[in-house]
């Protein structure tokens, strides 16, 4: 490999001088001005970076940079920002008596928002986005509660849920009928007759008849004689029109079979406070709140 | 030109390309291991009961993580949806671990908790029967395959080689532990607690015949109901030491 410097016509540029071969020469053509311009600033705002945010490892230790950046501040900081934007709102809904909530415009808007915003990221995957709930999962719309639909009762239910091992939480549960032995399975289908009658269901006549003497025996203690349901005991209403696992004769045999006994987990903890008070009330908004 | 010698002699082309390249990977990659603020520790994590074992095997079998990323970044929105940022020492026992790069789906860090059993049963079999926006494949032969669980011991074994804090009772109990994890009335519950601080034992896929065998729905929702309870962030303070 020679060095000789050599002008190339045909192209009209210097070769690097490098030959091989004899004869074959490699053109000069050098970096763009912008293209190594572009590369020197590059360099220059690594090196103020270095200065500026943490870089550099030691052995146990890094650089901090002049900053003092930090991830986990950042993030502190943004919450800590959006929190004190919402102080006033959220100190209020702390301070004031869940039923007086809907009585002050400014604080209850705040908490249907914030709300609303809760209930998407918490509770939409059982109750659904517009909280029209599925079969095991009720609906939160309509005025039939379960576990009763004042605000005190709401936000008892959201802050321990049901049956979930919390020590506060709803616990009673439906005996499990037929997996337990209690009642035949020929029983249990006079019972699941009987109570689709009461809920306005056509059912077979006699099959009901029979059915009703077993439920005044052993389902009226908590459903009630009427069938009316018990909140105190998280006993549905079995005398209207809502169905929450079914209404079919398969699907009301399950229910007497299992018992069913769905699960609500515990929120208390999960969310803060105020957090919880805001969805208490916008869930006692949707439509059915007593 | 000095650089003519690497040009002209590919065997120190190549010395000279592994000092360059390992120079990087020591100051990219050593301080990793040594600086106090990425070697953290935290109060309360311990390594995976053997059903929450076999049902993140199952979570990598179906390739979950393609869709659910396991890592909450530091940004405020994602602290307010999912809870607290993750840390790295919760994923100290995973290997691989479950950090992801993309969500079709939600994170999926500290999803334990926030639904019952019963709705990830449902949720399982078709998810539109309780999401109806839901994209997500169902998995309803979860429910039907009993679980594979002969080799949870060797599986445990394995781990223990790369760092995971098995003892040999855990290895010794493994398969006990996995019977006992659904079985709550059984004398193995307790033990599986003693072993496993803070895990769920219940029969999760909801079968509560007496001899139900374990299902891979058991082991799958075991492990997604465990996943981001373990450490207490009431007592972690993220200032101070820990601060980066």
């Amino acid at each position: 490999m020679a060095s000789e410097k050599h002008f190339d016509e045909v192209t009209g540029t210097h070769t690097t001088g490098h030959v091989w071969d004899g004869d074959l020469r490699e053109l000069n053509k050098p970096l763009p001005k912008w293209w190594l311009y572009v590369l020197y600033v590059c360099i220059l705002w690594s090196i103020a970076y270095w200065i500026l945010y943490p870089a550099w490892p030691s052995l146990t230790d890094y650089s901090k940079g002049y900053l003092g950046y930090s991830q986990r501040a950042e993030v502190a900081n943004d919450i800590a920002v959006a929190k004190a934007a919402q102080e006033k709102y959220r100190q209020g809904i702390a301070n004031t008596a869940l039923a007086d909530i809907p009585k002050n415009p400014e604080l209850m808007q705040f908490a249907l928002a914030g709300g609303a915003a809760l209930f998407g990221d918490n509770c939409s995957g059982c109750h659904g986005r517009g909280a029209q709930g599925s079969v095991g999962y009720p609906n939160l719309n309509d005025d039939d509660w379960m576990w009763g639909g004042a605000l005190d009762n709401i936000h008892k239910t959201i802050s321990f849920g049901i049956r979930n091992g919390n020590e506060q939480a709803h616990s009673t549960a439906m005996p499990r009928f037929g997996l337990d032995g209690a009642l035949e399975p020929a029983v249990i289908n006079d019972v699941a007759s009987y109570v689709r009658s009461t809920g306005g269901l056509e059912a077979d006549k006699d099959a009901a008849t029979r059915g009703a003497a077993v439920f005044a025996e052993q389902c009226s203690v908590c459903h009630g004689e009427d069938g009316k349901g018990n909140q105190e005991l998280g006993a549905p209403n079995l005398a209207d029109s809502i169905w929450l696992y079914g209404n079919s004769q398969k699907d009301v045999v399950t229910s007497i079979t299992t018992g069913r006994g769905g699960i609500m987990p515990a929120w208390d903890g999960r969310l803060d406070p105020v957090s919880v008070k805001m969805l208490t009330v916008y869930v006692h908004s949707l439509g059915g709140g007593k | 030109m000095n650089h003519a010698i690497f040009e002209k002699n590919s065997l120190i082309l190549l010395i000279g390309i592994l000092i360059v390249v390992s120079i990087g990977g020591i100051v990219e990659i050593a301080p990793l291991f040594l600086l106090q603020s990425t070697i953290e520790k935290v109060q309360g994590m311990r390594p995976y009961s053997p059903l929450e074992l076999a049902g993140r095997d199952i979570y990598l079998r179906e390739g979950c993580y393609n869709c659910h990323s396991q890592m909450i970044r530091s940004l405020r929105d994602e602290v307010e949806r999912y809870g607290h940022y993750s840390l790295a020492a919760e994923s100290m026992y995973d290997h691989p671990f479950q950090w992801g790069s993309k969500r079709t789906g939600p994170d999926l860090a500290r999803v334990g908790g926030k639904y019952s059993d019963s709705w990830h049963v449902d949720h399982m079999n078709n998810p539109r029967a309780v999401v109806p926006a839901s994209i997500m494949p169902g998995y309803p032969y979860l429910g039907q395959r009993p679980l594979d669980y002969a080799n949870v011991a060797d599986r445990m074994s394995a781990l223990r080689l790369v760092g995971v804090p098995y003892s040999d009772e855990m290895i010794a109990n493994a398969k006990a532990d996995v019977e006992a994890q659904i079985a709550p009335d059984s004398k193995g519950a307790k033990d599986v607690l003693a072993r496993y601080p803070k895990a769920q034992v219940r029969k999760f896929d909801g079968d509560t015949r007496p001899d139900a065998v374990p299902t891979e729905l058991d082991a799958v929702i075991a492990y997604l109901q465990m996943l981001g309870t373990l450490v207490d962030f009431s007592k972690y303070d993220a200032s101070g030491p820990n601060l980066r």
